[in-house]
């Protein structure tokens, strides 16, 4: 059970990886989701597989009794999932927002806040913009 | 159980609450002082109880450590506290000066005290689940500040910044996964004992690797800073300066937490990283300075500059390195959300931030020019101020340690630093504005200039008390770090037992 969860676990993350090298944020926020649900299940193998009861405690007792299923992971998992879902919803939303105001999804052409003209070299990183020849048409003197 | 350590949490939410109910009204703004001001007050009571007491620990709902979560706080969880509510309550009187009604009324008060309540719940906490939650808290809020308004820019920079950090927490929520299947705990006082029976040091190591990369992105460490300088000169000041002033920290402060409480077993290995690592941010963060041409985008760069310097004197791991350490996070925070306020006050007075664009702020604003003068001064370690001290402990604990290169190279990047701070001076402040408009803070309304005027005027004179009057800060930042190096106080306090 351990190594088809590790076998799903690598897909899941090598597809993500796959994904977050596209230049289109969509993609990439689609690699982000895979990539968390791909922790989310690494948190819940981290906590064991036990094939085991509910832990729950009968009435009077103070433990459960026999073989139990690990709760902890689960409830890990759940506020990770919540927290999840909740940022990813906000982030779909930013990138939808971006792409109606920017009119594009393409990270290379995203340099408004960081416009490459002589006097400003960006990051210091070489531009991957810079030698596309549909650069000027991204508008980058609106930004100034 | 202590309620104090509660305080710092609960304020802020119901703060946050009232300012939402109360955003389309004048209350909601004043609401947001009158929080704030409550926040120091907790803050400086919990400061009092841990110098009194020793580490103080809560366990919420009575769920026994290490079971439930924990709420502790030692001297430098105390400290962060304190400092997070002064620059909080100087970043809401800026604030409502520069922030327009519109933002108010989308609720950036309330967003503004979520984040603060998210910074001082990852200050304050002892479980490292809980960390992750209060990381998201942080990030949720200062994703809905940096892209209010919905500018080109903004959403420009806020694109970079979210998706990356995103990754940073999806690495810090696997981390935990797999430190929790190594070692079945996540309470940070009982994986301090628990990581010392763990026979697979080298999976340990990997996952100290994989924290490092994960509070690395939020610290803003080389190379993976590329986030900062994209995003933080896009949204307004306000928001600017309690970025610059507190989110990277918490990422250094949970650096140190997790790289002297849990990871200290290899050391030899995670604490070389960092240090070279450290070594590359000061240089590669001050570089970037040098070559940019925009008040706030210099200042966002030196940010990462000065992490470096932080993350050395973790990275040393002496007695003195780690109290430099301290030092350092404490009075960058008040100088660098200081130095974004003055920049807004230039863009406010003088049009804008591009430099090229702006002049003639020493002729006709002495004053505010001699306010940059201190921060800008102290930023780069000149004495008698904060900066030179935090510097000096560094570089001498650097040079006790017989490391010639590191500590020259901070030195170096100390007089870059002074580099870029002189262009900012060479064309914001001294030659005359090319559009002839004179900046005079007299033409602003009285109510503005205090608002603006009074957290500049407050955090200056924090400058230089610490710089002037060094010695209790000192001792302060000595017992911090021996708290950090042998955490049998804060172990004990927090397991109710003895290790």
């Amino acid at each position: 059970m351990e190594l088809l969860l590790a076998i799903t676990l690598g897909i899941l993350v090598s597809t993500s990886v796959y994904l977050m090298l596209d230049r289109n944020v969509l993609r990439f926020l689609f690699g982000l989701v895979l990539l968390s649900n791909a922790v989310n299940l690494l948190i819940f193998a981290g906590g064991r597989l036990t094939a085991g009861a509910p832990p729950l405690i009968a009435p009077g007792e103070y433990a459960p009794t026999g073989v139990v299923a690990n709760a902890l992971p689960q409830a890990l998992v759940l506020t990770a999932i919540v927290i999840g879902f909740g940022l990813l919803a906000f982030t779909l939303a930013l990138v939808y927002r971006t792409f109606m105001t920017l009119g594009t999804v393409n990270s290379d052409e995203m340099r408004i806040a960081e416009p490459m003209d002589d006097k400003d070299p960006g990051t210091g990183k070489p531009g991957p913009g810079r030698a596309d020849p549909q650069h000027p048409a991204t508008g980058q003197e609106a930004g100034l | 159980m202590s309620w104090l350590l509660v305080y710092p949490i609960l304020i802020p939410v119901m703060t946050a609450v009232l300012c939402y109910l109360f955003r389309n009204t004048v209350a909601g703004r004043w609401i947001s002082v009158a929080g704030t001001t409550a926040l120091l007050l907790a803050s400086l009571m919990l400061m009092s109880e841990v110098l009194d007491q020793g580490v103080l620990a809560a366990q919420m709902s009575n769920w026994d450590a290490p079971f439930g979560i924990t709420l502790a706080a030692d001297l430098l969880g105390g400290v962060m506290v304190v400092i997070t509510a002064i620059t909080g309550l100087a970043t809401v009187i800026y604030s409502l000066s520069e922030i327009p009604e519109r933002l108010e009324r989308l609720g950036f008060h309330a967003l503004l005290q979520t984040l603060l309540m998210g910074v001082c719940g990852a200050f304050l906490t002892g479980d490292l689940f809980n960390l992750y939650v209060w990381f998201e808290v942080m990030l949720i809020s200062s994703f809905g500040l940096l892209v209010l308004g919905g500018t080109r820019e903004q959403l420009d920079g806020g694109i970079k910044y979210v998706l990356l950090n995103l990754i940073s927490t999806i690495m810090f929520l696997s981390g935990i996964g797999l430190l929790y299947g190594l070692t079945g705990t996540l309470n940070m006082a009982d994986l301090h004992l628990a990581v010392r029976g763990v026979e697979n040091t080298g999976l340990l190591t990997t996952i100290a690797v994989m924290f490092m990369v994960a509070f690395g992105v939020k610290a803003a460490l080389f190379p993976l800073f590329f986030w900062l300088p994209a995003s933080y000169h896009t949204p307004p000041v306000a928001v600017s300066a309690i970025f610059a002033g507190l989110l990277t920290k918490v990422g250094v402060y949970a650096l140190i937490r997790m790289f002297t409480l849990v990871f200290d077993q290899d050391v030899g290995f995670t604490h070389t990283l960092l240090l070279w690592l450290a070594v590359v941010t000061m240089v590669t963060g001050v570089l970037g300075a040098a070559a940019m041409n925009d008040f706030r985008r210099i200042l966002s760069f030196h940010i990462i500059s000065q992490i470096g310097y932080m993350v050395l004197g973790l990275a040393l791991y002496t007695p003195l390195g780690l109290m430099g350490a301290v030092f350092y996070l404490v009075h960058h925070i008040i100088v660098k959300a200081n130095l974004f306020f003055v920049a807004g006050v230039a863009k406010r007075i003088a049009g804008s931030t591009d430099l090229a664009r702006i002049g003639g702020l020493y002729a006709h604003a002495p004053l505010l020019a001699f306010l940059f003068l201190i921060p800008a001064f102290s930023l780069a370690g000149f004495p008698p101020l904060s900066g030179f001290w935090a510097k000096y402990v560094v570089v001498k604990a650097a040079l006790d340690l017989e490391m010639w290169f590191v500590a020259g190279v901070s030195l170096a990047v100390g007089l870059l630093t002074i580099f870029s701070m002189t262009k900012i001076w060479g064309a914001a402040f001294w030659p005359a504005h090319p559009d002839g408009i004179k900046p005079r803070l007299s033409d602003l309304p009285v109510g503005d200039r205090v608002a603006l005027m009074l957290p500049i005027v407050a955090l200056a004179a924090l400058t230089c008390i610490i710089g002037l009057f060094p010695e209790p800060f000192v001792q302060f930042a000595e017992r911090a770090a021996g708290q950090l190096l042998d955490p049998t106080d804060y172990v004990t306090t927090v397991l109710g037992v003895q290790p």
